[in-house]
């Protein structure tokens, strides 16, 4: 299946991905970051269960530096 | 002193110097110029985790327990992706503190003050803390605070300009009408543009591209510190009028040409 991480499309070859699943692969802290699943924000505790399905749009947003 | 104290939000400050955190050459150089400036606010922008670098994460660097944390919107073009990106800032934050930016046009990053007044109503029913960036426009100053926005944030020029305070006449009118905190935003280039900001009586002013780029942050930090402090200082003392006719700082009797005529 495909899904949009991050505004680009990613190929996902693992049956049943999850949020818990895809920020571990991709060597990503879980507490360093929010996870927003179709415009819809996952609280950290659904993580594990939150399955992602063809064609999401999965977007990681942390904090950067700013003004 | 103790005494003058700031409060916005519930929160009370020491510091009327609010540090941006973007830009800095490094998180070690950031850290130095934030203990450097005594400041107890700092701003965060959000975006897009870089693939490329999972683990690079701001939030290490700063201390949650000495600043309070206020997330910007910066990014957003209207109240909508404002309002998307103040959700986000409050998952990432685990706060309601909110800097709202709505900059559609990126040259000028100019704030939308329609999009601007939109977002803060509704965001304020949501339970943010709002700050509002906006033009120095003292009707929307009163509109802002209406609709319950925590302190208004009018620009001296626009965003990294450091061209200074070009809206002086208007941030008078915005410091006397306010019934909430003004914190002079964006275009503060040196201490001394601090300092007359503070002189007006802003209540706080925040600056970031001033202290991130200049050759030494963390000695620019302490600078600014200083101006903002004596700046501050100067107002709670209460400044002279200006005049235009000269008045003499020394006493006009008693001197020799009165009372010996020679010179008369």
């Amino acid at each position: 299946m495909q899904i949009h991480l991050n505004g680009t499309p990613k190929t996902i070859t693992t049956e049943s991905m999850t949020v818990a699943r895809l920020l571990q692969e991709l060597g990503i802290p879980a507490a360093s970051v929010v996870v927003e699943l179709n415009k819809t924000i996952i609280q950290p505790d659904c993580y594990a269960a939150s399955s992602l399905q063809n064609n999401d749009q999965v977007e990681l947003i942390r904090f950067v530096g700013g003004g | 002193m103790l005494t003058d104290m700031l409060t916005i939000g519930g929160h009370t400050f020491n510091s009327r110097l609010f540090l941006g955190t973007g830009k800095f050459s490094s998180s070690a150089v950031m850290k130095e110029a934030i203990a450097a400036s005594g400041t107890e606010m700092v701003t965060v922008a959000l975006r897009r985790v870089d693939l490329n670098n999972p683990e690079d994460d701001i939030m290490i660097a700063l201390d949650r327990k000495k600043c309070v944390f206020l997330p910007n919107t910066s990014g957003a073009r209207n109240a909508e992706e404002a309002i998307r990106l103040a959700h986000l800032a409050r998952a990432a934050s685990g706060s309601s503190w909110l800097k709202l930016e709505v900059t559609p046009d990126p040259r000028t990053l100019l704030p939308d003050p329609v999009e601007t007044l939109k977002a803060t109503a509704e965001l304020v029913r949501a339970g943010f803390i709002v700050l509002p960036y906006m033009n120095a426009d003292p009707i929307l100053a009163l509109r802002l605070q209406d609709v319950g926005a925590a302190a208004v944030m009018p620009l001296g020029s626009p965003i990294g300009t450091n061209q200074g305070i070009l809206t002086a006449f208007q941030i008078e009118i915005i410091i006397d009408q306010a019934r909430v905190p003004v914190v002079v935003d964006a275009g503060i280039g040196a201490p001394s543009h601090a300092a007359l900001a503070m002189e007006m009586g802003a209540d706080a002013v925040l600056v970031n591209t001033a202290i991130s780029v200049a050759g030494d942050p963390v000695a620019m930090a302490r600078a600014f510190a200083q101006a903002v402090e004596a700046g501050r200082t100067a107002f709670v003392a209460g400044m002279g009028s200006r005049g235009k006719q000269a008045q003499a700082s020394s006493p006009l009797t008693g001197t020799l040409a009165t009372d010996l005529g020679f010179l008369a």
